[in-house]
């Protein structure tokens, strides 16, 4: 009897033992991966563009005040020209949409030819409407971005400046990230058969200068800048309006930021 | 030792055979595909990043004109479309400024192109100014009376209307159609110049609207009358009623 229980304990000490081996021989095979990583980080932090650009060094995003916008449709038509975006219907980097709520409470949303020639009224509005405006729409610039996780092969990603891109000579035109994208912000280009979608006009802030529909807007509806410089247009928008995001319960934490966001603005 | 060799079941040799085949397939053509550059930074290829930098840019910005046309950027600059970028009605103009010579910009002259922006829209913000262009000195180009670059209107509004479309015709239709508009807001003739810097004046009092319909108040017997003292007390009268639509009902 006493015998046995002896062998027991004896025992239970070589697998105690045993056990603590194998998790510390495991550990120590994640230690390459995550040096790995670090070293790769570090080297991001000094990446330096063929233009003279250092990613590490901004962080982007967009404030968007809706009580000016006036639905003239000039950052759309601007977007399709600076970018080449197919003039035809149903390809928008950015697009504005019309919000019109009615005394019932009916809201009808809608954004013909994405609002490019502007919008048309109906002579005499069926029903009373209590308010209306419009929001202008473009990729939301996620810091978790549900396109980049489901892309299969690493084409659509999220560069240094917070920035997610789109590698046009990667992509294999699977459509995943265009179902993903819970802002309906990508598009298939009937070209290249690749996703594409707004870039903040990266081209163009990698040289100092505005994207273009930020350069367009006739009444500064739309804000440009960095988010975590202590000077900067967009952090003076967030300090000085009450901001929204879209659909903030998918917790995609978005970086394009609205102003008097209305609650029917999904 | 070749009875230990002898112990491994048959499968096994041949199987491990097969998955060394498998892994070296599997890194061949994992490193054939997958490019070199891939994941140097990050879960993508380092390289795209400079692609995609590379693209045309389209619009040159509106500091460059400057250089060129200071007569035009100076006008503009005090005018009411300060903040009207150059490139919205002239279109994208880099070739422009790198070969103004051969590269001409289009210029939109057309009296349906200045609507886009300034035609009454109800869902348009209150105070931007909008016309309806059907009744708004119809048949001319808007640029024979409006320089587009300094587009003030040739003579000052009389009216409040040219500006607050939208409130005067809601008030043509409300129960206060006669009251003009003056009679609530004191309105210095500066402010149909510079708006935004000269400011009217609003109703502050409750006091104000019992002028006319106080119970005891001297205006015309038809003005249906409330009790001051007791209506809606802890208010100002326009938090019920919209005093360019007031509605009872
Ligand atoms: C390098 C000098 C230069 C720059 C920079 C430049 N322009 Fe010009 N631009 C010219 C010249 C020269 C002409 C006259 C060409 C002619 O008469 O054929 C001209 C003509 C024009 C015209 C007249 C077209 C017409 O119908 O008469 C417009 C509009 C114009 N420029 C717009 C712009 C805008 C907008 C910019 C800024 C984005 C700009 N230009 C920048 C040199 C320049
Ligand atoms: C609201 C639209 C609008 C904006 C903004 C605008 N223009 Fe024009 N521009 C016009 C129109 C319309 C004409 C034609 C005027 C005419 O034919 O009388 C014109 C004519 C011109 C011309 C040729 C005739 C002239 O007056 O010398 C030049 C040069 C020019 N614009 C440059 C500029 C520059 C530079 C800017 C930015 C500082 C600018 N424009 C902004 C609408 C605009
Ligand atoms: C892209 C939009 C846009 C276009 C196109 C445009 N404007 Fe404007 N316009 C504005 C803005 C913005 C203001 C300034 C409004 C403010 O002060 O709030 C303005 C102001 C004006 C005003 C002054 C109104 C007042 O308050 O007295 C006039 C007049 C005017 N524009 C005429 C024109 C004419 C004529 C054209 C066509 C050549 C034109 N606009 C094209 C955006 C535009
Ligand atoms: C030239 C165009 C113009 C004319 C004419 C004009 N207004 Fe205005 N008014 C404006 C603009 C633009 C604003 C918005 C100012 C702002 O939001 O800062 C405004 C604002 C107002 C306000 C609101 C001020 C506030 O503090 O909110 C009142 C009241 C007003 N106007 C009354 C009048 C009356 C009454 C008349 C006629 C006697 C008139 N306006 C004529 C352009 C005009
Ligand atoms: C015959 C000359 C004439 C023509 C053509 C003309 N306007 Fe005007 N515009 C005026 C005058 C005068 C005013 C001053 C207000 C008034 O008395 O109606 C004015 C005022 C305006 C205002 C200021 C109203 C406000 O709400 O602040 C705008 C905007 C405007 N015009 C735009 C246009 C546009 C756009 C066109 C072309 C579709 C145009 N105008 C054509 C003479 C003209
Ligand atoms: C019976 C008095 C009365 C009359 C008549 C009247 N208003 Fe007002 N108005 C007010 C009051 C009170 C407010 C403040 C409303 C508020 O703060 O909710 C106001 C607010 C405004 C505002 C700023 C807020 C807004 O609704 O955009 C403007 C602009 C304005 N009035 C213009 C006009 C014009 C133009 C007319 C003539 C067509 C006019 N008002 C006639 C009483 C009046
Ligand atoms: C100059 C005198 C005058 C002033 C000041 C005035 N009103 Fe009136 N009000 C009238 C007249 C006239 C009527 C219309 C009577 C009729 O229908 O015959 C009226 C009608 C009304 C009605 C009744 C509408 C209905 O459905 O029967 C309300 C509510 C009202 N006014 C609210 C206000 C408020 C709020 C103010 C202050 C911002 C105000 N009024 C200031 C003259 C005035
Ligand atoms: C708390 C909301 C509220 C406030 C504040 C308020 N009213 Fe009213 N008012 C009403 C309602 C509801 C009615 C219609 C029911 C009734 O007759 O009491 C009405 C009716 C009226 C009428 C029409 C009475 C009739 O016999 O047809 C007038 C005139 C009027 N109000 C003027 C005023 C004036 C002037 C003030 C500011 C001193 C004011 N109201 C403040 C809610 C309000």
């Amino acid at each position: 009897m006493m015998e046995s229980l002896k062998d027991k304990s004896k025992n239970s000490v070589a697998r105690r033992n045993f056990i603590k081996k194998l998790t510390f021989f495991c550990t120590s095979l994640l230690i390459p991966s995550f040096v790995n990583s670090r070293e790769k980080s570090e080297k991001a932090k000094k990446w330096v563009l063929t233009n003279g650009y250092s990613p590490a060094e901004h962080y982007w995003g967009m404030g968007v005040a809706i009580n000016k916008c006036i639905g003239c449709g000039r950052c759309v038509d601007a977007c399709k020209r600076e970018n080449n975006v197919p003039r035809e219907p149903f390809f928008f980097k950015t697009w504005v949409e019309r919000y019109r709520i009615f005394k019932d409470s009916e809201t009808i949303v809608d954004s013909p030819n994405g609002a490019i020639n502007g919008f048309e009224y109906p002579r005499v509005e069926k029903k009373a409407i209590i308010r209306s405006f419009f929001v202008p729409k473009l990729c939301n610039q996620c810091n978790n971005p549900p396109c980049v996780q489901v892309c299969p092969v690493g084409a659509t990603f999220k560069a240094e400046d917070g920035v997610v891109l789109v590698d046009s000579n990667y992509c294999i035109g699977c459509g995943y990230c265009i179902q993903a994208c819970p802002y309906g912000a990508r598009y298939l280009h009937p070209v290249t058969q690749t996703a594409d979608k707004c870039t903040f006009c990266y081209h163009r802030i990698t040289n100092k200068m505005i994207p273009a529909c930020v350069e367009v807007c006739p009444t500064q509806a739309r804000i440009f800048g960095e988010i975590k410089k202590k000077a900067s247009p967009l952090v003076r928008f967030m300090r000085m309006n009450k901001i929204g995001i879209l659909k903030p319960s998918l917790n995609t934490e978005p970086k394009v930021y609205y102003a008097n966001l209305d609650m029917e603005v999904k | 030792m070749k009875s230990l060799w002898g112990k491994i079941p048959e499968q096994i040799p041949r199987l491990s055979v097969l998955l060394v085949i498998l892994v070296v397939l599997f890194i061949v053509v994992r490193s054939r595909l997958v490019p070199p550059d891939f994941g140097k930074y990050g879960h993508y290829r380092a390289s795209a990043v400079d692609e995609i930098i590379s693209q045309e840019i389209r619009y040159a910005g509106h500091e460059v004109c400057a250089e060129c046309h200071d007569d035009v950027v100076g006008a503009k600059k005090a005018g009411y479309h300060k903040n009207v970028a150059c490139e919205v009605c002239h279109g994208p103009a880099v070739a422009h400024t790198e070969d103004p010579g051969s590269v001409e910009l289009r210029a939109p002259r057309a009296r349906r192109y200045c609507p886009l922006c300034h035609e009454y829209r109800p869902s348009r913000p209150t105070g931007f100014p909008q016309i309806v262009s059907n009744s708004h000195n119809p048949m001319k180009p808007c640029i024979t009376c409006h320089d587009p670059h300094d587009p003030k209107p040739p003579v000052t509004p009389k009216e409040c209307h040219a500006c607050h479309g939208a409130i005067a015709r809601t008030k043509s239709l409300s129960h206060h159609v006669y009251v003009p508009c003056t009679r609530c807001h004191e309105t210095p003739d500066e402010h149909k110049v510079r708006p935004r810097i000269v400011v009217a004046s609003k109703p502050k009092t409750r006091e104000f609207c019992g002028e006319c319909h106080a119970k005891d108040a001297p205006s015309e017997k038809s003005i249906p009358r409330v009790d001051l003292a007791t209506h809606g007390e802890r208010y100002v009268c326009w938090q019920c009623h919209y005093p360019h639509l007031p509605e009872a009902r």
